[in-house]
């Protein structure tokens, strides 16, 4: 792509400085590289000292390794992130308004506006939780949007995360790790904070427990374990929140209430934040052969026993195959014009679709429908004729498996490299909180930057970093 | 708390003891090779009889050198004491326990498994051992610099403590029951310059030359020794003063929940019964027989507290 083709946050496309980047750019004009080049080494000591490493799956030995961190900030205007949040906001209400009408009278397909098919025949969706209401009416606790930008007002969703988002220790420690370094940028800059994620987690969770939970709900984050390749952030969570992290192991259902093993003895848990797919939720309810559950913990739920965030089927709601219909299904349940915009999708299920798909492979992005983490994707202006050509073959094999999207121009914030500051691509997570009464949007969210000079892989397992994420006071 | 975290932490600080105790064991055994006229692998089996890791090492069929024991003490995989995969098992435990430990704690113990790693990822040689173990040794004292000043007297500090002293009283035990020998009173015993070398393996082997000879002058005498091992309360790697702490702690929980499981029982008969009599009635009755007898009430003792505070199930 040409140079001018994309949109810089710091130097939009004309090579002038955007405004809330004026006083960073000051002080980044008056600083020795080498002293920036030595607290970008310090900075990786810290993490590796506090543990904020993430493991990687598919090696012999369980291997631990950093995210590469970057010290230039990605600065937000107070201005810009008002207009995202309205649009974060009402994504979010439609979602869980859609979950519970999937679940229950399913409005949408009566209406005409989802044909049955997306349902019916999608693994994501959980006959288990048909006709179930959870408790205080919200299905998504923790949200993560994935947003990438293409211009000055041009923000799009690239993917929702209602099942369990992860990434926002990173979020937290990238700012603790700056506010270290860097005292002396945030005494210029008016930054708004992201610390009480925490605690705003756990008030949110606890506005959710059961009506027979006391005034205040014993909430506990259910891991899989050491080995998971988050198990980092599971610790944090629980340690800010000052709450217990449990294994399947820990947990028994014990006269209808989901309880947890103590020193001294077995105690009834409230809210139970699961980090744990629903898959392995519940050997009785769903696969036989996971250690990594409560058997019966879905019993309790369906009698309204525990909270479970997010609660079981939500990834119907984050299928890349409803995405494409998520205009539509905003539009049915808040009455309003979608305010962020989707990534225009071609449904390779649709014969004309996959036809034109199949036509321009080499322009297009191709991803599975339940894929995540950036494998089994094809890029075409990257990837080379054999790739195409393979990747041609398993499309055309399972076509109902795919969905297809322009490349887009997404924009750059520089990194701190070798040669000074370098546009890298980036996206963005914002994280949001739902509770019956309130949708907490944490101002920023993390940002993952593709290192690679020209990429726009940004996903940590395939060579991404992250930076820390400002919203301005304005 | 969980059962499961009390089992972590409880594990996380055996660990942490135990690599102290392997480490104490690897600088008596170089110092005592360097200073023997025999055979130094002589002196490295011996050392590492003690140290309860010789049946493992004999069975990997390696020749005995001063080399081979070193690596078999700091840093292989497959001797489950060596100091390494004890750090390991450190810091697993911590991982495993990270939210009932402060921030001041966990950085400490990662931060000493990181150095950990890089000393030990290949052979150490001789000439660099004692700046190794030094720093290794200055790791784990932060850890416990950083638990006894940051972390709360709770359950948590409790579980931690009882880890470290169960540990630290099996590790004393263990000495005495493979040198209990040289303890004995033997016609001869007085001034053989044999005994003289081993009475020192064995205060060395508990970082207790010092504290001896403060209290016992430069005479070595072996009723003396095995005093200040088994009774003496000042001491405190002796088996007196670590068991108390036990009970101590032991006391604390049951006050704590409001309960007083079996193990609080155990622990007073091992006080009570084994640990307040007179040195001269225990080596009268066998010094060998009693140490047997100590070590598998500890043990009991261990298991006991296991089902107390439901670490498994």
């Amino acid at each position: 792509m040409d140079k001018n083709q994309i949109f810089d946050e710091m130097w939009g496309r004309e090579e002038s400085l955007r405004p809330p980047y004026g006083l960073f750019k000051e002080w980044f004009d008056g600083e020795e590289p080498a002293r920036l080049r030595a607290k970008q080494r310090e900075a990786e000591d810290l993490f590796r000292l506090t543990g904020i490493t993430f493991n990687v799956y598919g090696r012999a030995e369980a291997e631990e390794r950093l995210i590469p961190f970057d010290i230039v900030p990605r600065i937000i205007s107070g201005l810009e992130w008002q207009r995202l949040s309205k649009g974060i906001e009402q994504r979010v209400r439609a979602i869980n308004a859609f979950l519970h009408d999937i679940y229950h009278g399913q409005e949408i397909i009566k209406a005409g506006r989802l044909p049955e098919r997306m349902i019916a025949g999608n693994d994501a969706f959980l006959p288990q939780m048909v006709g179930v209401k959870p408790p205080g009416g919200v299905y998504t606790h923790i949200v993560g949007i994935d947003l990438v930008r293409t211009d000055d007002n041009q923000f799009y969703v690239l993917e929702d995360n209602a099942r369990t988002p992860s990434g926002v220790s990173y979020m937290l420690e990238n700012r603790e790790t700056m506010l270290q370094m860097f005292p002396e940028l945030f005494a210029r800059n008016r930054v708004q904070r992201v610390e009480n994620y925490p605690s705003d987690l756990r008030s949110s969770l606890s506005a959710c427990a059961p009506s027979m939970a006391g005034s205040s709900p014993t909430v506990a984050v259910l891991t899989p374990g050491i080995y998971n390749s988050a198990y980092f952030e599971h610790a944090f969570l629980a340690d800010q929140m000052g709450v217990e992290l449990v294994e399947g192991h820990d947990l028994r259902v014990i006269d209808g209430r989901v309880a947890m093993r103590t020193t001294e003895g077995y105690k009834p848990i409230d809210v139970l934040y699961r980090r744990v797919d629903d898959d392995f939720l519940d050997p009785l309810n769903f696969n036989p052969d996971s250690a990594l559950g409560v058997p019966g913990i879905m019993d309790v739920y369906r009698a309204g026993g525990i909270t479970i965030a997010n609660a079981p089927g939500t990834g119907i709601a984050d299928d890349k195959a409803i995405y494409s219909y998520m205009p539509d299904i905003v539009e049915f349940y808040t009455g309003e014009k979608a305010l962020l915009e989707n990534v225009p999708t071609w449904r390779c299920s649709e014969p004309d679709s996959l036809a034109y798909v199949l036509d321009n492979l080499s322009d297009l992005v191709v991803k599975e429908v339940h894929g995540s983490g950036g494998y089994g994707m094809l890029i075409g202006p990257t990837a080379s004729k054999k790739e195409i050509a393979e990747f041609r073959k398993k499309l055309e094999a399972k076509p109902n498996n795919y969905i297809a999207q322009p490349t887009l121009a997404l924009s750059t914030v520089p990194v701190f490299s070798q040669k000074g500051l370098s546009p890298r691509h980036v996206d963005l997570r914002p994280f949001v909180l739902v509770s019956p009464d309130k949708i907490n949007i944490t101002p920023g969210g993390l940002t993952r930057v593709a290192l690679k000079k020209g990429s726009l892989v940004v996903n940590s397992s395939q060579g991404g970093g992250t930076k820390d994420t400002w919203v301005l006071e304005d | 708390m969980l059962g499961k975290t009390a089992n972590g932490l409880f594990w996380m600080y055996r660990y942490l003891e135990r690599a102290e105790n392997t480490s104490r064991f690897v600088e008596t055994g170089q110092r005592m090779a360097l200073t023997r006229l025999g055979s130094s692998e002589g002196e490295w089996r011996s050392m590492m009889q003690t140290a309860g890791v010789l049946g493992g090492f004999e069975a990997t069929g390696e020749e005995m050198s001063k080399d081979a024991a070193l690596d078999w003490m700091l840093r292989s995989k497959a001797n489950a004491s060596s100091v390494l995969m004890s750090i390991e098992g450190a810091r697993q435990n911590a991982r495993l326990v990270r939210t009932a430990l402060t921030h001041e704690v966990w950085e400490a113990m990662n931060g000493c498994y990181m150095r950990a790693r890089e000393l030990l990822s290949r052979k150490v040689n001789e000439r660099d051992l004692p700046k190794v173990l030094g720093e290794i040794r200055q790791g784990t004292a932060l850890v416990r610099g950083a638990t006894h000043g940051t972390m709360l007297r709770n359950d948590i500090y409790n579980f931690a403590r009882i880890g470290t002293f169960l540990e630290r009283a099996d590790n004393t035990a263990r000495i005495l029951d493979t040198k209990y020998y040289v303890l004995l009173p033997s016609v001869m015993s007085v001034g053989s310059s044999i005994d003289n070398v081993q009475w020192e393996t064995i205060l060395r082997s508990v970082s207790a030359r010092g504290g001896f000879r403060l209290v016992y002058g430069n005479q070595y005498n072996p009723e003396d020794i095995a005093y200040f091992l088994i009774l003496d309360g000042r001491m405190p790697r002796s088996l007196a003063f670590c068991v108390g702490k036990i009970r101590d702690n032991i006391n604390h929980l049951a006050k704590d929940y409001g309960t007083r499981p079996d193990s609080c029982a155990k622990v007073a008969k091992l006080t009570d019964e084994y640990l307040s009599r007179d040195i001269e009635a225990i080596i009268d009755q066998g010094l060998h027989q009693y140490i047997q007898t100590v070590l598998s009430l500890l043990h009991d003792l261990g298991s006991q507290i296991e089902i107390d505070y439901r670490f498994y199930e």
